[in-house]
């Protein structure tokens, strides 16, 4: 077992078994044709531990009232996958910075302010959020807009639950939510390779869709650092820039609001970003992507078709009935 | 004596050196250690070592006139041929490991992606380069063989480019490739017309 990890993550979160699995797997697929190399490890590949079961999922230490597969049985990623690849620039631009560079992050205790165009305004507590809401755990696909993918067991409460308690007034026709910003724990903000703090929105409609879950664990435990702890915003059928972290801030407005990536590059972060692909990104294809999953071997063969809206086109493409959705992408 | 000079003994080792990083992904591969998404860490490191290696070969003539160790000419082609091998090596991993089972899209990702476009043109130029590499090609296109290969300057600024164009928001690195590669332009362009050197030859001529 590794000693080098930050302490806040159980040791059993970061398995080398998947580690002893893959290298099975590669052996017997290399076959005789490196039987010298192989002759070097096979002894480890036949050791008790290849036989170990393929991930140790974490201590469930959050009390959920409800399980929903909304990924269709489609292997999950695992735990230590999910926690170390990460597009977090608060924490740095690499995939691996943000597990390796978040540990001094503080996220209890937490408040987050309510503002704008609702009845109920004001700072609450995570604690005050979370009172009286049965969390519930749902496994969704996530997108990233660079066409890779991942199976997530997302813990929360809908979006939807949450904003109804504020009373939005009629003309609050968005919300718009924004990240902290906190220079001496998120390393990431001493470089302006965004326009910080983070920021994001979704359509009234789309943050009360039954979909839109505003999670606070994974896996059944409270979120780590990495992914967005401990509030954070998750939309299946959308690219993965949309679901925003360590939310701070939940405003009702009017106007469509500004969101980072699209201040960024307009032309290549949309404000709706609905997973789409038939709507090329400038720069990737969208049609398929990499889905990063499961234990075995994966070196090929995980490359999948992208499904329009993500797979959750009979929930949603409802909500985009005659738009054209490839000038609102 | 198994070896003519200490160049030619010295060859083997830098041969050894350019493989590592090569054998060092094999292992990784083969033991799982690629981290979350090893396509993408194929990708990248392979990515790295091909522009690393090119920004070396071409570094080679200024650091000649630089130290004045005019012998490290003799590296010159095998860290070229590293370089093509590289490139070759990241392209077939995105080929057959990225791209897979949908490797036709290549076509598609070369017409409309401006980083493969460029990419799949430095990699084209590549070739002509590696082929004309032998002492007999040198030998049998004279000054021609010069201007071909100055073109290893434009597949430097095509692979920065590439780099450049994939990077989402965080440009620093490639940034720091295009330095080097304008640093070594800058050196290149000192190297071949040193108005010293020019008023010596001037003067030689005259017989002053
Ligand atoms: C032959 C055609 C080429 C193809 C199809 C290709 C494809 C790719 C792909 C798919 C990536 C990963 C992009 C991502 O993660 O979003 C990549 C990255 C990269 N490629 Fe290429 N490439 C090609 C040629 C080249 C050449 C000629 C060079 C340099 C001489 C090069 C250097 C790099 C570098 C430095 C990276 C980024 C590495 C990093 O992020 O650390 N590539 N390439």
């Amino acid at each position: 077992m590794r000693r080098d990890q930050p302490t806040h993550l159980p040791q059993s979160c970061i398995t080398p078994e998947p580690v002893y699995r893959r290298r099975r797997e590669v052996l017997q697929l290399l076959g005789l044709g490196a039987a010298a190399l192989a002759a070097g490890c096979g002894s480890e590949a036949a050791s008790p531990q290849a036989a170990a079961p393929e991930t140790r999922v974490p201590d469930k230490s959050l009390d959920v009232a409800s399980h929903v597969d909304d990924a269709n049985g489609e292997a999950q990623t695992t735990y230590a996958d999910a926690t170390h690849y990460n597009n977090f620039y608060e924490f740095g631009t690499n995939k691996s910075d943000p597990a390796a560079n978040s540990a001094r992050f503080v996220a209890h205790p937490w408040s987050v302010e309510i503002a704008g165009l609702a009845e109920k305004t004001g700072r609450f507590t995570l604690e005050d959020i979370l009172k009286g809401q049965a969390l519930e755990e749902r496994i969704y696909r996530m997108r990233c807009v660079e066409a890779w993918s991942m199976v997530i067991p997302w813990v929360g409460i809908p979006l939807a639950n949450l904003l109804k308690r504020f009373k939005p007034l009629a003309s609050a026709k968005y919300v718009a939510f924004t990240t902290v910003e906190r220079p001496a724990q998120m390393p990431g903000l001493a470089y302006p390779v965004l326009d910080w703090p983070y920021r994001e929105g979704l359509r009234m409609d789309e943050a009360m869709h039954p979909l839109t879950l505003l999670a606070v664990g994974m896996y059944g435990r409270d979120l780590p650092n990495q992914n967005g702890a401990p509030l954070r915003l998750v939309v299946p059928w959308k690219y993965g820039f949309k679901g925003i972290k360590s939310i701070v801030k939940i405003e009702f407005v009017e106007r469509q609001p500004r969101t980072t990536w699209n201040l960024m590059a307009a032309d290549e972060y949309g404000f709706y970003a609905n997973v789409n692909p038939a709507v090329d990104h400038p720069r990737w294809s969208q049609k398929t992507e990499r889905r990063i999953a499961g234990t075995g071997f994966n070196l090929f063969g995980n490359r999948i078709e992208t499904l329009p809206f993500n797979g959750y086109a009979e929930q949603v493409a409802h909500l985009y009935a005659g738009m054209d959705l490839r000038k609102n992408f | 004596m198994l070896f003519r000079d200490r160049i030619a003994a010295t060859k083997p080792l830098v041969f050894a050196l350019c493989l590592l990083p090569f054998a060092h992904l094999v292992w990784d591969a083969m033991h799982g250690t690629l981290g979350p998404d090893p396509v993408a860490q194929l990708e990248h490191r392979s990515g790295d070592w091909a522009l690393r290696l090119l920004l070396a070969t071409l570094a080679i003539t200024p650091l000649r006139k630089l130290t004045g160790w005019h012998k490290l000419i003799r590296f010159r082609r095998m860290l070229g041929l590293f370089a093509f091998f590289y490139v070759s090596v990241h392209l077939l991993i995105y080929l057959f490991v990225d791209l897979g089972g949908y490797w036709a899209d290549i076509f598609e990702q070369i017409a409309k992606k401006p980083y493969i476009t460029v990419g799949f043109a430095a990699w084209l130029l590549l070739i002509p380069l590696a082929l004309t590499s032998t002492q007999a090609m040198m030998r049998r296109l004279g000054r021609n063989w010069q201007r071909l290969h100055r073109v290893a300057y434009l597949i430097a600024l095509l692979g920065v480019l590439h780099y450049f164009w994939l990077v989402k928001a965080d440009h620093r690195e490639p940034a720091l490739y295009l330095c080097i590669w304008i640093v070594l332009m800058l050196a290149r362009l000192r190297v071949r017309s040193r108005p010293a050197d020019e008023l010596r030859r001037v003067a030689a001529r005259l017989k002053i």
